[in-house]
């Protein structure tokens, strides 16, 4: 087979040159962040085994200025996420109650409804 | 219909996508902020009774393992998209981590 079909060239940078692109990239980056605390988490958990004086070294460097910057950043991109995840959840998953198609701002107002009365949850829990 | 690994890898995708963006920013918000302000306390006593709770592990393991598979799974799409490659290299990299940090949370969970 002597066939060689046309592949267009595809720049490393493609996604600078429109803003839908790069805001694509940067809701996809997010996903970095999210791994990095999850490894914050994972180190929380491995110390939180090793007993007393490892856990209150672990509080003690996630709370040092370097920990909270690294954080602030964080969580930064994890309400990006959240915000863009929600968004997109209507469309993802296009809901149908008795024939009828659920609006997409009452998918995402739920989710938000949700999101904050599972956090609320989270911070009596926490902080009892 | 052709048989596909698909869905076992999307399942837990979705779930994780959901457990990031409904937990992770409250969860960051604590050990980012509230904590290191002195607003809010984890003294080892409660974080290890909530720990060893069985309730408190599954809570704590979900908490962990699915944002991290739902983050892995994006960035081995994302590492694609900026032209590293979709190969064996960056599967191994990406799930090889996550596999990683879920059986060390998972083993750390098991000792508390």
């Amino acid at each position: 087979m002597s066939r060689r079909p046309y592949l267009r060239e595809v720049k490393r940078s493609w996604w600078l040159g429109q803003r839908r692109y790069l805001f694509y990239m940067i809701r996809e980056l997010t996903s970095l962040f999210v791994a990095l605390y999850c490894v914050l988490l994972v180190v929380g958990l491995v110390r939180l085994a090793q007993g007393p004086a490892a856990w209150d070294g672990f509080v003690a460097a996630f709370s040092s200025p370097l920990g909270v910057l690294f954080q602030v950043l964080c969580l930064i991109f994890a309400t990006f996420h959240s915000v863009t995840w929600f968004a997109v959840t209507p469309k993802a998953m296009p809901l149908m109650v008795k024939g009828e198609a659920v609006p997409p701002r009452a998918i995402v107002a739920a989710h938000y409804a949700f999101w904050a009365a599972l956090s609320l949850l989270v911070l009596i829990v926490v902080g009892v | 219909m052709a048989k596909s690994n698909k869905p076992l890898l999307w399942l837990p995708f979705a779930a994780g996508g959901l457990a990031a963006a409904f937990l992770l920013p409250v969860l960051i918000l604590i050990t980012g902020l509230l904590v290191p302000l002195g607003l809010m306390h984890l003294p080892y006593a409660r974080m290890f009774a909530f720990a060893d709770n069985p309730l408190g592990k599954l809570i704590l393991f979900g908490a962990v393992a699915l944002p991290t598979w739902h983050a892995a799974h994006r960035l081995r799409v994302t590492a694609h998209d900026l032209g590293l490659g979709g190969g064996l290299a960056v599967r191994l990299i990406c799930y090889g981590v996550a596999w990683l940090m879920i059986i060390v949370s998972a083993a750390a969970l098991l000792v508390v």
